[in-house]
């Protein structure tokens, strides 16, 4: 391994060790990752849903604009190695979703524009750790950073918090979404360091 | 963020498969469409390496390091043609 | 790293010394890899700006929210260390026996590979007919800009000049569209061969104009860069 000299990188920056996960490092910037093309849904076409089973709830964008929400500010950790502290984001409350429905899951699978998915236990997205958030930093999200809006589990690894999307299904077995089906962990604890499968 | 093409995972190709890729042919599982892996729509920097049909947008294959071992993912190809030694 | 030239203010080509390099086909790129102190890495491929025989040189322009083009164009100096993997590429290469009439269509550092592939030309004696169409911001954003200016014979450069033009300036001034291509390109009857680089959207844009041109889908090689020019 050659060491170059001076070579820094990305803007990274000193963070209380209590406060960054095992092998993050701490960044200003919000760097934009994907596994596809940006979706552009319009949003008098844009939709939320809670699928169990047979049963399907649905909110129109107004609907959904129009539920009680809140504001969140949280530390985000990527799998790629990138954390950054203090994000801002407004958002609806997946408990306020879910008390709209009657179910008895143990798991949700997000589905999203574009065909993304990922997975979660339902004590995850539950008791205030999970949000689907249309505003970031005060501004409508930006559809390169998921919007019109998006799930977010900040607990989690970010691939959790998936991008785009459009709803959640309530499943009894907790089953592998797309990076989960790719090798990367099926829970994804940053503090437990876990990345991948096995970990 | 914007799409790149297979030139750009030319080099993680090799690692894998120790062998240029980039000229080699492939045909859509989704779609049935054939190009080259030059010619499909990449997206690096995330979680893993994506190719997916420039016809269809349908995933063709996945590489993801995993613990420093490299994982691919071919589900989404129906063929491959690799161009034999003196056409590469 | 063995020497640097600048390009243009933005711009620097680096000729590498890598001990055992097998060589290179015109419009391959290669891998570059930085490793900082505390091991944080980062890694970007860069076209191979010299044609098969030459020492390998990469041509770097610095973004402005680059992580690695900052590092190459104002930091790195002669005697500086970095990995390389490579050559890397059996699809966007162009050798004389290939043939042509030849189109090159390059949008900003897009034309470092087709520079390769023009060096790798005048090297070889090749008379294969071939034009060059470069877009750039201005003029002091010509990369290459002497060595394109010496004219060589069965070579057309067509320059154009999107943002700024100097005074006097009767080439086009405007981002390549279809009616430049027009202008500009071999007509598809001839069976010309095309190699297109640069940003995805100028990608995107010349490489469907051929193929409405008439241009056979399959000899329009492409490569594409990214927005910001960075892969």
């Amino acid at each position: 391994m050659t060491v170059s000299r001076d070579f820094r990188g990305r803007r990274r920056r000193e963070a209380e060790p209590d406060r960054l996960p095992p092998g993050q490092y701490v960044t200003d910037d919000f760097p934009v990752l994907s596994a596809g093309p940006t979706p552009h849904t319009p949003l008098d076409q844009w939709t939320f849903s809670l699928v169990a089973g047979d049963e399907r709830t649905t909110w129109t964008w107004d609907e959904f604009r129009a539920l009680p929400d809140e504001t969140v500010t949280a530390d985000i950790h990527c799998v790629t190695r990138w954390s950054k502290f203090d994000t801002t984001w407004r958002g609806v409350s997946v408990d306020t979703l879910l008390a709209q429905v009657e179910h008895d899951a143990g798991y949700v699978l997000a589905f999203c524009d574009g065909g993304y998915t990922t997975n979660l236990p339902l004590e995850d997205v539950t008791d205030g750790k999970a949000w689907v958030a249309y505003e970031y930093a005060g501004e409508p999200l930006d559809p390169e950073h998921g919007g019109p809006a998006r799930l977010l589990v900040p607990h989690l690894y970010f691939w959790k918090s998936a991008k785009w999307v459009r709803g959640l299904e309530l499943l009894d077995e907790n089953t592998p979404g797309f990076w989960e089906t790719y090798g990367y962990h099926i829970y994804g604890d940053p503090w437990r360091e876990q990345r991948y499968s096995g970990d | 963020m914007e799409a790149l093409d297979g030139n750009a995972m030319g080099g993680l190709l090799h690692d894998v498969f120790g062998t240029e890729l980039t000229a080699a042919s492939a045909v859509c599982g989704h779609c049935g469409a054939r190009a080259a892996v030059a010619e499909t729509v990449v997206y690096l920097g995330g979680p893993g390496a994506v190719a997916r049909c420039r016809t269809c947008l349908g995933l063709l294959l996945v590489v993801v390091d995993v613990r420093g071992v490299r994982c691919v993912d071919l589900g989404g190809l129906a063929s491959l043609d690799v161009p034999g030694a003196d056409a590469g | 790293m063995t020497s640097i030239e600048d390009e243009t203010p933005r711009v620097r080509t680096l000729v590498l010394d890598v001990g055992d390099w097998p060589g290179h086909r015109a419009g391959q790129h290669v891998d570059v890899r930085l490793t900082a102190e505390d091991g944080y890495r980062a890694e970007r491929a860069y076209s191979i700006a010299s044609a098969p025989g030459e020492p390998l040189a990469i041509t770097v322009e610095r973004l402005d929210d680059g992580e690695v083009s900052p590092y190459l164009v104002d930091v790195v100096r002669e005697g500086d260390a970095f990995e390389v993997r490579g050559p890397i590429g059996g699809y966007f290469v162009w050798d004389p026996a290939d043939g042509g009439p030849l189109l090159l269509a390059g949008g900003g550092s897009g034309v470092v590979p087709l520079r390769a592939m023009l060096r790798h030309r005048q090297r070889s004696g090749s008379d294969v007919a071939t034009r060059l169409l470069y877009s750039s911001r201005s003029l002091d954003d010509v990369i290459y800009r002497e060595e394109l200016a010496e004219t060589d014979t069965g070579l057309d450069v067509v320059l154009t000049l999107t943002r700024a033009q100097p005074p006097g300036w009767t080439g086009p001034a405007r981002r390549v569209d279809a009616d430049l291509l027009r202008e500009v390109a071999w007509r598809a009857e001839d069976g010309p061969l095309a190699f297109v680089c640069g940003p995805t959207s100028f990608v995107e844009t010349v490489a469907s104009g051929l193929v409405e041109l008439g241009y056979d889908p399959a000899r329009v090689k492409t490569e594409r860069f990214g927005a910001t020019g960075a892969r």
